[in-house]
């Protein structure tokens, strides 16, 4: 029973991978290229890693894959953000379909503080 | 258990699929930040690719590396993004 509940986890995991690297290869734009891979991403990792500690039902295996999944879940917004402040202020492009922009105006260009 | 073989087979593929697609992203990426999300979330496939290959050959060693990549990930990605910023205040 365990076994099947382990397999359908990778699976499903492994899927949501596959549809974050889509992600990245698919999204005209940087800032939608982070939002497709950040969630998908963290999501797809951390459902493979629940189905490697359901295989083993031990507890040293249990608290790596809750090490690790607790860590990528605390690490990939601020990875993301940081990307995106580094990229907002390299100038970047918007996708030209991009509707409005909250940013703009409200920082200084110098010293990269609000205004 | 002739499922989970199926499964990991079917994952791996999968895994390594996206792993290719990653890497055409880091290929033609037009600005330096795009390659740095492939980078990032090439990491987090790799993390789960080991997370798939203790199941296949039934090894746990390899956990205490994910451990490691998930660290060295955030690290770089946090370095890169830091000296790009910088770079551009004036």
């Amino acid at each position: 029973m365990m076994y099947y509940i382990s397999g359908i986890l990778i699976m499903l995991g492994s899927l949501f991978i596959l549809l974050s690297a889509i992600g990245i290869l698919k999204m005209p734009d940087l800032y939608t290229r982070m939002s497709a891979t950040t969630k998908a991403s963290t999501l797809g990792v951390g459902l493979v890693l629940l189905g490697t500690a359901v295989f083993y039902q031990n507890i040293g295996i249990t608290v790596r894959v809750i090490t690790i999944i607790s860590f990528l879940f605390l690490t990939a917004p601020v990875a993301a953000h940081i990307i995106g402040k580094a990229a907002y202020f390299d100038k970047v492009p918007l996708w030209h379909k991009t509707k409005i922009n909250e940013l703009e105006g409200k920082y200084d260009e110098n010293n990269h503080e609000l205004k | 258990m002739n499922f989970l073989y199926f499964a990991t087979e079917v994952s791996i593929i999968l895994i390594g699929l996206s792993l290719l697609i990653i890497c055409v992203r880091l290929a033609i990426g037009p600005s330096i930040e795009d390659r740095i999300v492939a980078i990032d979330l090439f990491f987090a496939n790799a993390i789960g690719f080991v997370g798939v290959y203790a199941i296949h050959n039934n090894t746990t060693t390899f956990l205490d590396v994910g451990i490691i990549i998930a660290l060295l990930a955030f690290l770089g990605t946090i370095a890169f993004s830091f000296y790009l910023e910088r770079r551009t205040r004036k």
